[in-house]
């Protein structure tokens, strides 16, 4: 299938090992990304906080540059934080016609509309809810080529893809909020449950609160070790900033040791998919992923002898 | 004697049905530990866990403690955790519970974020209302006061009655995941009833309470913007909404710098996304530290704060997560995007008012349910989608 494709901005630049291996991805899965290259950031949540209109405007206008895609079934994107920023400014700009003119009015002088149909509205899902609602829990299990047997996973969601549930259009037939779950099962792990998997990573705050920001990320990392996790996943790009990158300041802010690594959604499925650690940028961790590694070549070796 | 069918086995005359409940029971009187405890009792589908508690207390244990009054979701008083969930227990349906809990027993537990008094009932004097008296609760009104009403747009107070459908059930409070690392954070019930009298244009001191609300280190930037109190509040109150409205107009309004890098914060990752139409993360962190400028990086703040993430910098170098020249320059949209880019902050900033769309007031549009039909072929991102999983 082909996809209007936004990566973000932390995929491509503090955490390139995601994009990079979404990039490997994809083609296994037969997914086709066109990239949204000349989209600007979300706004991460941020801009709407300083000026509502400006990110209603600068989402509509990637989400007008999406709909000039020839042949995209769907826009998708690979971080929890643009998901939820994106899906709040589509849901002003699809329940008001008069608003959506006013904005619409603003990105004319670029020659570019937001159009609204009922009947084909601008579907926007993360990679985590294309894969279960697109591609599918069992044509994804037919795909994998090294099943995670053995290997126990702790799911991390993000905040921005579980809440506000109407918003994100999570209901008893669509359990977005437990996805993470269903596709660490149908790659082959183990799920570990444990108290943080959704709640905050802290990253929101760090410049403003880090004693907090840390304890939560420490807090949640500890809970996963005490659950005894090889590794959590996650498909928030910012999560992972405060997970793995913040995790040695996190382990002082705790008093404790965690040494937990945490994936890339990407990176998982990729690893069940056939392809290796090092291809997938997991050198690339400030938390060394050996327990994975040591796991993936301990499953090739194996399927070898 | 008449066999019933297997699968109606519970269901007992009158249509009442079997419900297990496991009640966490703490006396911190007792000196014991909590525990869990399980009851099963005897009620129709569509009554309330709170009728449940109730039954099981009358029934079996008279010792089980819940706080009750209205049992209509008015007075706000049987805020509990069901299945891990906050609701008004009077207000969450047995059959609803049943589906939502794991094992099929309703599981029943005090709010967080507050001392347990005794079983399901929480100290809400300790916190919550403590937190609602720190923002100042009262109209401070504008002199003079008018010898018969103030008229004021019907807007702005269908505006703050959104905040005033709280019904302080504490809800919001027992699943804030700032005031769990950070006991002090004020928290999104009392910040949701500042918004009550900053929106309010018959108060005097909408400065005055903003500028308090964000040099407070445990005030509005100590949200984590985790949605929790959006999904837990009973009465649509928004509480995060609000914090989110409280610092625009703290920051945007008013120009409010306030210590906590909040508004530094703000005005670098907006200016950010203008200057490269990306986020530059490297930038990021000294502007919001040391101001919205390139220079930001120099000032005594940011170099402290620096100074403390160098190993963390260090490693992501080491590692090529973060190449130095990415560090350095970031990265940027093609030139024509980024001058569409900021055409569209010169139009929006440049507008002599904030035009902000609040659905609240506005509603949505009468709109017709999507067709599930397949897109046609080349049809550009579009598609057939069940109606709520389009977003």
């Amino acid at each position: 299938m082909k996809v209007a494709y936004w990566p973000g901005c932390v995929s491509r630049g503090f955490t390139p090992e995601l994009h990079g291996s979404m990039a490997k991805v994809a083609p296994l899965l037969d997914i086709e990304l066109v990239e949204l290259d000349r989209a600007c950031c979300t706004g991460a949540g941020v801009i709407a906080e300083h000026n509502q209109e400006l990110a209603d405007t600068l989402n509509a206008r990637t989400f007008a540059l999406a709909q000039q895609v020839p042949g995209a079934e769907l826009m998708m994107n690979i971080c929890s934080t643009c998901q939820g920023a994106q899906s709040e400014c589509q849901e002003r700009l699809d329940a008001n016609a008069e608003y959506r003119a006013h904005v619409n009015q603003t990105l004319a002088s670029e020659g570019l509309n937001y159009e609204w149909n009922p009947t084909h509205p601008l579907t926007n899902k993360n990679f985590l809810w294309l894969l279960v609602e697109e591609i599918g829990l069992d044509e994804l299990r037919s795909r994998v080529r090294r099943p995670l047997t053995n290997l126990r996973v702790g799911p991390f969601y993000g905040c921005y893809i579980v809440r506000p549930r109407r918003r994100l259009g999570i209901d008893a037939e669509h359990r977005r909020d437990n996805y993470l779950h269903e596709v660490i099962a149908a790659l082959g792990g183990t799920v570990i449950d444990y108290a943080g998997m959704r709640k905050c990573c802290g990253f929101p705050i760090i410049t403003m609160n880090k004693e907090a920001s840390l304890k939560q990320a420490g807090r949640h990392l500890g809970d996963a070790v005490d659950a005894d996790a090889d590794c959590l996943v996650t498909p928030c790009p910012l999560c992972h900033l405060n997970l793995d990158l913040q995790q040695p300041l996190a382990e002082k802010t705790v008093g404790r040791r965690l040494d937990m690594p945490v994936l890339h959604l990407p990176q998982l499925v990729g690893l069940a998919l056939g392809l290796e650690p090092q291809e997938l940028g997991m050198g690339r961790h400030v938390v060394k992923p050996t327990s994975v590694i040591d796991w993936s070549t301990s499953v090739v070796a194996g399927a070898a002898a | 004697m008449e066999m019933m069918p297997a699968e109606a086995h519970d269901r007992r005359e009158g249509g009442t049905q079997s419900f297990k409940l496991r009640l966490r029971r703490y006396d911190p009187e007792s000196g014991e530990a909590p525990y869990w405890d399980e009851h099963t009792v005897e009620l129709e589908p569509h009554r309330s866990v709170l009728e449940a508690v109730l039954q099981a207390r009358d029934r079996f244990d008279g010792s089980i403690g819940i706080r009750c009054s209205c049992r209509q979701a008015i007075c706000g008083s049987c805020g509990v955790r069901v299945n891990g969930e906050p609701a008004l227990a009077c207000h969450t349906h047995l059959d609803a519970a049943l589906s939502s809990s794991g094992d099929g027993v309703i599981e029943i537990e005090p709010m967080g974020n507050m001392p347990v008094l005794k079983d399901l009932i929480v100290d809400m004097d300790a916190v919550h209302w403590k937190k609602v008296q720190r923002v100042t609760p009262w109209l401070l009104a504008k002199q003079p006061v008018p010898e018969r009403e103030y008229i004021v747009s019907k807007e702005s107070m269908v505006d703050v009655t959104q905040t005033m459908a709280c019904i302080q059930c504490g809800a919001c409070v027992s699943d804030c995941l700032a005031m769990e690392v950070d006991p002090g954070f004020i928290g999104p019930a009392a910040l949701a009833k500042a918004y009550r009298f900053v929106g309010d244009p018959r108060d005097a001191e909408q400065y005055e309470r903003l500028n308090d609300l964000a040099q407070d280190p445990q005030g509005i930037f100590d949200c984590t913007h985790c949605f929790k109190c959006v999904e837990a509040c009973p009465k649509d109150v928004n509480p995060m909404g609000q914090i989110m409205r409280l610092r625009r107009i703290a920051t945007s309004d008013h120009g409010i710098v306030d210590q906590n890098n909040g508004q530094r914060h703000e005005a670098a990752f907006t200016g950010l996304i203008r200057d490269y139409g990306l986020n530059h993360e490297a930038e990021l962190l000294p502007r919001s530290y040391g101001g919205p400028s390139w220079f930001g990086k120099f000032h005594p703040a940011a170099g402290k704060e620096l100074l403390s993430s160098l190993p963390v910098i260090v490693k992501g170098v080491l590692r090529r997560k973060v190449s130095p020249k990415l560090a350095i320059f970031g990265h940027k949209i093609p030139a024509a995007d980024l001058k569409a880019v900021r055409t569209i902050y010169d139009k929006v900033e440049g507008r002599e008012q904030r035009y902000e769309l609040n659905l609240y007031i506005a509603g949505e549009d009468e709109q017709p349910e999507p067709a599930i039909v397949a897109a046609p072929e080349g049809e550009s991102v579009a598609e057939s989608s069940p109606e709520g999983s389009n977003r």
